[in-house]
C-alpha cells in the first residue's frame, strides 16, 4: 500500500507538470495585454519597458521555467517559513528562514504576491466549501440508507424524484431563488456574505450562521443529490448478498444488520466518490460566491480574468488542478484501505 | 404397476414424448431487440414524461418563431415592464397601467423586449449549444475510447491522455479559454458565431473522457468474443470490424452518456452566461436572460423564475430520460 502510494505520488509530478503547462500554453496564447489599461498618453517605448519589467519580454520558456521556480520552489519556502515561525500549529519548531528575498509570483492587479491574497481569500471558500460538504454529506447518508432498505416505498420515491431535481437545478437558478425568497420576500437572511464580519459573542455568532445559511445549503443541495444517489445504489447492490440472509438467519438484529454489516460494505463506493466530488465542489463554487458576494478564490479567480491579471489566473487554475489531483489520489488509496479485495501491489 | 397405461407401440411413445415439448399456444410473432427496448422503457414514468418534455421543447423552440413572430431584439421603450399574463388574476394596479396583456404574454423586459420571444430564441440557442456540443463530446469520446479499446499499441497513451484531461480543473479552464479567445474568433465569425463555436468547442473538447472511458471498457470486453474471431477469421478488415460489429454493440452506453453529456452541456452554457463571459449582451441564452434579470429580481421575480425554470425542467427532462434509457438498454434489467 505504501509502495503503491509512494508510486502514486511521484505519477503525479509529470501530471501536474503537464497541466501546467497546457494552462501556460493556453495563456501565452491569448491575446490580451496586460497594459490595455495605462493611459494612452504613456508613450510606447515606456509601454515596451514596462512590459519588460513584467517579465513579458522574455522568450516563453524562460517565462515558464521562472513561474515553475517560484511555484514550486520559493513559495513553499516562504510557507515553511510562515509555519515554523508563526502559525498555531507547528509554531513550537525552531524557527527557520529558508525565504532569502527571491521574486515571487507577483499579481499584475495588485503587484503584491499573489500567494497573499491567496491566503486571505482561501478561509472564506474553506468554510462555505468545506461546511457545505459536510452538511451533505450529513443530509445525504441516512437518505440513501433508508430509501434503499424501504426499496420502492413512498419515502424511496419521493427521495428519488427530490435528489433528481437537486441534481438538476443548477446552483445560479437556485441561488436568486432563495435570495428572492428568505431575504427579499421574508426577509430572514442576508442576500451577501459578509466577510469582514468578527465573531466574538453569541450574537455576532447567530449573525455568522445566519448569512452562512444560504451559501452552504445551496452548495449542500448538489453535494447531497449526487451523494444519496450514490449511497442508495450502493446499500441496493449489498442488501440483496448472500451474507445478509446469513447475518439475519444466525438472529442478529435488524439494526445491527443494516448499520453495521451493510453499510460497511456499502460505505466503500461512496467514501470514494465523496474523495473524488471534492474538487468538482470548489469549481461549483465559482458560482456561488459569484451569487453570494463572498470573496474567496472562485471569485478572486472571475475578477482576475476579467482584469487580464495572468500570473492570478495561473496559479489559481493550477490550485484547482493540484486538488482534483490531490483527492484522485486520495480516492485510489482510500479505496485500497478500505476494500481488502483490492491489491494494488 | 398395472395401472399405468402401457404404450401401444414404440412410435406412440416417442410422439408423447415430443407432443410435451411442443407449444400449447400460437407462437408469438418475432420481437425485435429495439421493440423490448421500447415496451421497457414505456414502463418508467419519469423517462416517458422527461422524453416527451424534451421532444415538447425542442419543437417549440424550433418552431416557436413562426407561431410567435415579434422580434427579440425589436426595443419598444414605452411598453417596457409589462408583467407576465396571469398577474391580470390579481395585480390591479399592473392592469390600470396598462402593463399586462396578451400583446406580451410573458411580459416585457426594461427595454421593452418580448420575454416570450426571447425564450424562444434563447431556448434556441441553449439548446442547439446542448445538442452540438453533446454530439461532439460523443463523436470525440467514441472515437478515443474506441482506438484505444481496439488498437493495444495506442491503449496505454490514449488512456493516460484521458486520465490527464480528466483531472484539468474544468470550469475555471473553461472560463479561462472563453474570455482568451473571444476577441480572435469574434473578428473571424461575428459576435455571434465567434461565441457560439468556441463555447460548443470548449464544452465538446472538455466532456468527451467519460465516455470514451466507458466505450473502451466495453470494447476490451467484445473483443474478445467469438463473433469477433469468426469475423476476423474471414478476413474482415479492422475499421469494417469496428463499424458494423463493435459500434451496433456499443451503441446503449453512448445513448445514456449522451443524456448525461447533453444535461452538462446545457448548464455549461448557461453557467458561462451567468458569470457573464457567454453570448454578447443583445444576444439572449436562457442563462444570460436569467444573469441578466438577477439585478432587478425583486420588483420583476418572473425574469428569473421562466429561464431558470426553463433550464431545470430540460436539465431534469434530460436527466430522467437517460435513466429510463439505462434501465431499457440493460438486458439484466429488462422484461422484469
Amino acid at each position: 500500500m505504501l509502495t503503491f502510494t509512494l508510486r502514486r505520488l511521484i505519477l503525479s509530478i509529470p501530471t501536474l507538470l503537464f497541466i501546467s503547462f497546457i494552462i501556460f500554453g493556453l495563456l501565452q496564447l491569448a491575446p490580451g495585454d496586460p497594459m490595455a489599461q495605462v493611459p494612452l498618453t504613456v508613450p510606447p517605448e515606456v509601454k515596451q519597458k514596462m512590459r519588460e519589467a513584467l517579465g513579458l519580454g522574455a522568450p516563453w520558456y524562460v517565462q515558464y521555467y521562472k513561474w515553475l521556480i517560484q511555484f514550486f520552489w520559493v513559495e513553499p519556502k516562504i510557507f515553511i517559513d510562515y509555519l515554523t515561525n508563526t502559525s498555531f500549529l507547528f509554531g513550537w519548531l525552531p524557527d527557520t528562514s529558508f525565504y532569502q528575498d527571491e521574486l515571487r509570483v507577483i499579481s499584475w492587479q495588485t503587484r503584491s504576491p499573489v500567494m497573499d491574497i491567496v491566503m486571505q481569500r482561501m478561509p472564506q471558500t474553506l468554510w462555505v466549501v468545506g461546511l457545505s460538504y459536510v452538511v451533505g454529506i450529513v443530509i445525504a447518508i441516512p437518505i440513501g440508507i433508508y430509501s434503499a432498505y424501504k426499496h420502492y416505498s413512498v419515502f424511496d420515491q419521493a427521495g428519488t424524484f427530490i435528489t433528481m431535481v437537486g441534481f438538476s437545478i443548477p446552483p445560479f437558478f437556485t441561488g436568486p431563488l432563495l435570495i428572492v425568497i428568505f431575504s427579499v420576500y421574508l426577509g430572514w437572511l442576508p442576500s451577501i456574505y459578509d466577510t469582514t464580519h468578527v465573531v466574538n459573542d453569541w450574537e455576532s455568532f447567530k449573525v455568522q450562521i445566519f448569512q452562512m445559511i444560504m451559501p452552504v445549503m445551496v452548495l449542500a443541495l448538489q453535494t447531497t443529490a449526487q451523494i444519496s444517489r450514490y449511497m442508495r445504489g450502493a446499500m441496493l447492490d449489498n442488501l440483496n448478498q448472500d451474507y445478509v440472509r446469513t447475518a439475519r438467519a444466525k438472529g442478529l438484529r435488524e439494526g445491527v444488520v443494516v448499520m453495521v454489516h451493510v453499510l460497511r460494505n456499502s460505505m466503500i463506493p461512496v467514501v470514494t466518490v465523496i474523495a473524488l466530488g471534492m474538487p468538482a465542489i470548489f469549481g461549483g463554487a465559482i458560482i456561488t460566491e459569484n451569487v453570494f458576494k463572498v470573496n474567496g478564490i472562485g471569485q478572486l479567480l472571475l475578477t482576475a480574468l476579467f482584469a487580464n491579471d495572468l500570473p492570478m489566473v495561473m496559479t489559481l487554475t493550477f490550485i484547482f488542478a493540484i486538488l482534483i489531483v490531490l483527492f484522485n489520489l486520495i480516492a485510489d488509496v482510500l479505496y485500497g484501505l478500505l476494500d481488502p479485495r483490492i491489491r494494488y501491489d | 404397476m398395472t395401472e399405468q397405461a402401457i404404450p401401444a407401440s414404440p412410435i406412440e411413445a416417442d410422439m408423447e414424448t415430443f407432443g410435451a415439448l411442443t407449444d400449447k399456444e400460437p407462437q408469438k410473432p418475432p420481437r425485435s431487440q429495439w421493440f423490448d427496448v421500447w415496451e421497457q422503457f414505456r414502463k418508467h414514468k419519469g423517462a416517458v414524461f422527461g422524453g416527451s418534455f424534451l421532444l415538447f421543447i425542442t419543437l417549440a423552440v424550433i418552431f416557436g418563431p413562426f407561431l410567435w413572430d415579434l422580434d427579440p431584439k425589436a426595443l419598444d421603450i414605452r411598453n417596457k415592464d409589462w408583467r407576465p399574463i396571469y398577474h391580470a388574476l390579481w395585480d390591479t394596479d399592473a392592469v390600470e397601467r396598462g402593463k399586462v396583456g396578451w400583446a406580451h404574454p410573458l411580459g416585457s423586459d426594461q427595454l421593452g423586449r418580448d420575454i416570450l420571444s426571447q425564450m424562444i430564441s434563447g431556448g434556441r440557442v441553449s439548446m442547439a449549444v446542448g445538442w452540438l456540443a453533446m454530439v461532439l463530446a460523443l463523436v470525440i469520446g467514441t472515437a478515443v475510447g474506441v482506438v484505444s479499446g481496439y488498437f493495444k499499441r495506442l491503449d496505454f497513451w490514449l488512456m493516460r491522455f484521458t486520465d490527464l484531461a480528466l483531472s484539468l480543473p474544468i470550469l475555471p479552464l473553461t472560463l479561462l479559454a472563453v474570455t482568451l479567445f473571444r476577441q480572435p474568433l469574434n473578428a473571424s465569425f461575428g459576435p455571434e458565431g465567434g461565441m457560439f463555436i468556441l463555447i460548443v468547442g470548449i464544452i465538446g473538447m472538455t466532456s468527451w473522457m467519460q465516455t470514451a472511458r466507458i466505450v473502451r471498457g466495453d470494447i476490451l470486453a467484445l473483443k474478445e468474443r467469438e463473433f469477433i474471431l469468426a469475423a476476423r477469421s474471414i478476413g474482415t478488415r479492422s475499421g469494417k470490424i469496428i463499424r458494423s460489429h463493435l459500434l451496433p454493440n456499443v451503441i446503449s452506453p453512448i445513448m445514456v452518456s449522451a443524456t448525461l453529456g447533453l444535461a452538462t452541456a446545457i448548464i455549461t452554457e448557461s453557467a458561462l452566461s451567468f458569470l457573464g463571459v457567454g453570448f454578447p449582451s443583445d444576444y439572449p441564452t436562457w442563462g444570460k436572460l436569467l444573469a441578466d434579470a438577477v439585478q432587478r429580481m425583486q420588483y420583476y421575480p418572473e425574469r428569473v423564475l421562466l429561464p431558470g425554470i426553463a433550464i431545470s425542467l430540460t436539465v431534469l427532462s434530460v436527466n430522467y430520460l437517460g435513466d429510463g434509457l439505462r434501465d431499457a438498454l440493460d438486458p439484466r434489467i429488462r422484461g422484469r
